[in-house]
């Protein structure tokens, strides 16, 4: 066997692992500290989560975020599927390399950039810095993601689907809603959720663009941390880790599960069950 | 009763004048761009036919199919159904459905919803969709796996709930695009009489795309051989192969030999035809070639005798040659004999018998013979 667990290799893995999750495990690990501080370990306590719930200006701020994630998500999601449909069915059009250009600059343009020009944008037009702003800037940005994957999935879509149901009888509208919509769903569930992370985790762009009232959680992170880090950050940040662990391992079991079932049924076809 | 090929049809509405076609391509042109996918056709497809369009890929053949299906419409010409013109009516409007060649189901329903989806549309009532449902699930023997989704199913199967799918609305024309290309050969073979059979219980006019000959002479009561664009010859199987009009079809349906040469005479319909390097031979079926015309005379491998001792039969062509390359396949074996001027004939032999009393060998001088009415004089 090749697969033989050099010490090399035991090395660099775990030096690996570590890089990438000391961090975290430190921070988990100190959320539960008795002591308000963050570097001398005084015995396991779960008081930061307690005192957590009871801080106002937190709570606030993740029920701000959790907002402006579900509605910019699903608002770009829509836009975004829109733009893909656009990209991948009318290859024709005048102007399609700029429309395209447009649509995918936000993947690539410094966030800084984006914040502030969105800033420029609100003040010029008068529009009042609050909810409505941020929620509008994320729309923006996270349009984007949700196009490109969307178009991957519509570049590997049998279009003949849509001719089987308009040959049936289906008008195009139906054959969107009844055959498209149906088929490139989990490319659309996908780029939501990547969209709502996106929102969820935007630090730069909410700064620029929120106003009072409309503070997002990463900023109140900030600027919590820049006052010092205290244990209630760690255990706000210890809660956000274990959501988004569960959310990935729950996909991933979902997935591995339906791969299995999708392999068992396939054998079964073959053998002409 | 003489007749080409060995098989005696009765369903032969092309002959009768008084038939009235029921598909016609009217001087159909289809362009993309600079190319030219259908160029100028015309054709007549008749009721209950099973009309095969045969030609390599990029023909226009699968052009002249979704034409029919509303997904493109002619340049210039016209189409008529049943004395319709199809111009203008999409493909939701068209009393035509279509067998795709990925078989496109859609993934995300059932066997069932995908039979029932083109009755959904035309708002037929739930009983009664239902009822046609396991209609179809019945014809095409997959009662068991309705409530199956499509990566559930074997490529069999699939063929089988397309074919379901896009009878279920009882179409007047049923088009099928390569509707064999995706199963292996076995069931390939298997499918094309249940297909042939499945035409028959429908009564519906069948038109099938496809580039495997032996799939189209199965199956197909006439086929159009197709290239650039164009029809080649719209014939019966057996006149295909044994009457082909050109040099084209006879090199494109099975195997041929094509001796070239000039029409040196020609009396009580026998041509005299010499290829200018001392070879000679007389052939019947020479149509319209006129003495002094350059032609050539086509023969079929398996219309070609070959053998040791030189046959005395005065009345066929007799032609010296030595064996060049030997193909036993079992039930035949195939010579490739070289003339005196080089070129090389290939000829096919029955093993009708498992023991021959005159076995050939490699470089072995050998006779080859054929009857003057064995191959087909070509012009074109």
């Amino acid at each position: 066997m090749n697969a033989r667990w050099s010490p090399f290799n035991v090395a660099s893995v775990t030096l690996g692992l570590a890089f990438l999750y000391l961090p975290i495990v430190i921070l988990i690990i100190f959320s539960f500290n008795e002591s308000r501080l963050v570097t001398v370990w005084a015995g396991f306590s779960t008081k930061w989560y307690v005192s957590l719930f009871s801080n106002r200006g937190l709570i606030d701020a993740a029920w701000v975020t959790l907002r402006v994630a579900l509605i910019s998500a699903s608002i770009a999601t829509v836009l975004g599927t829109l733009a893909a449909i656009t990209l991948t069915r009318y290859t024709r059009f005048r102007g399609r390399v700029l429309f395209s250009g447009m649509v995918f600059a936000p993947l690539v343009m410094p966030e800084v950039i984006t914040g502030l020009s969105l800033l420029l944008l609100f003040v010029a037009i008068g529009l009042d810095r609050g909810f409505l702003t941020v929620t509008l800037a994320h729309i923006t940005f996270s349009m984007c993601f949700v196009a490109v994957v969307v178009q991957s999935r519509l570049l590997t879509f049998d279009r003949s689907l849509e001719e089987a149901a308009m040959d049936l009888g289906a008008p195009p509208v139906k054959t969107f809603f009844q055959v498209t919509l149906p088929v490139i769903l989990p490319a659309i569930i996908s780029g939501w959720m990547l969209a709502f992370t996106l929102s969820l985790d935007d630090l730069v762009i909410a700064s620029f663009t929120s106003g009072p009232g409309a503070t997002t959680l990463p900023m109140k992170i900030y600027s919590q941390v820049r006052l010092g880090v205290t244990p209630e950050i760690n255990a706000a940040c210890t809660i956000l880790i274990a959501v988004v662990a569960l959310g990935v391992i729950a996909a991933s079991l979902v997935n591995k599960r339906r791969e299995i079932q999708r392999l068992r049924d396939e054998q079964m076809a073959q053998r002409g069950a | 009763m003489k007749s080409l090929g060995s098989i005696r049809r009765s369903f032969a509405p092309w002959n009768d004048p008084d038939a009235k076609p029921y598909i016609v391509f009217e001087n159909v042109t289809k362009r993309f761009g600079d190319f030219t996918a259908v160029n100028n056709l015309s054709l007549k497809i008749y009721e209950r036919e099973f009309f095969a369009l045969l030609g390599a890929s990029g023909c226009g053949k699968s052009t002249l199919l979704r034409m029919l299906a509303g997904f493109d419409e002619p340049t210039a010409g016209r189409i008529l159904l049943d004395g319709q013109d199809l111009r203008g009516i999409p493909p939701y409007r068209r009393p035509v459905n279509m067998m795709f060649q990925s078989y496109a189901l859609f993934p995300h329903m059932t066997v069932e919803a995908n039979i029932a989806f083109g009755l959904k549309q035309e708002g037929m009532a739930k009983a009664d969709i239902e009822k046609r449902v396991a209609e179809m699930l019945k014809l095409v023997k997959l009662e068991r796996f309705a409530k199956r989704k499509p990566h559930q199913l074997s490529g069999g199967q699939r063929q089988r709930v397309a074919l379901a799918r896009s009878v279920a609305k009882r179409p007047k024309v049923l088009l099928l695009d390569e509707p064999l290309g995706a199963l292996d050969k076995k069931l390939r073979e298997e499918t094309q009489f249940e297909l042939m059979d499945q035409q028959q219980e429908l009564g519906l006019t069948f038109v099938v795309v496809t580039h495997d000959q032996e799939e189209a002479m199965t199956m197909a009561d006439r086929i159009a051989i197709m290239d650039k664009g164009e029809v080649m010859q719209v014939a019966t199987p057996a006149e295909v192969y044994e009457a082909p009009s050109s040099r084209f079809v006879a090199g494109f349906v099975g195997n041929v030999n094509m001796i070239e040469g000039t029409v040196s005479g020609r009396e009580n319909g026998v041509a005299r035809i010499s290829d200018g390097n001392g070879l000679t031979i007389k052939a019947e079926n020479i149509g319209d070639a006129a003495a002094g015309s350059a032609v050539a005379f086509a023969i079929r491998p398996e219309k070609i005798k070959v053998s040791s001792r030189k046959p005395d039969d005065p009345g066929v062509n007799v032609v010296e040659g030595e064996i060049y390359d030997i193909a036993y396949l079992g039930d035949m074996t195939v010579y490739h004999v070289k003339l005196a001027d080089g070129q090389v004939v290939k000829a096919s032999a029955l093993n009708a018998s498992r023991i021959t009393d005159d076995p050939l060998t490699w470089n072995d001088r050998a006779f080859i013979s054929f009857r003057p009415d064995a191959g087909v004089v070509l012009t074109r």
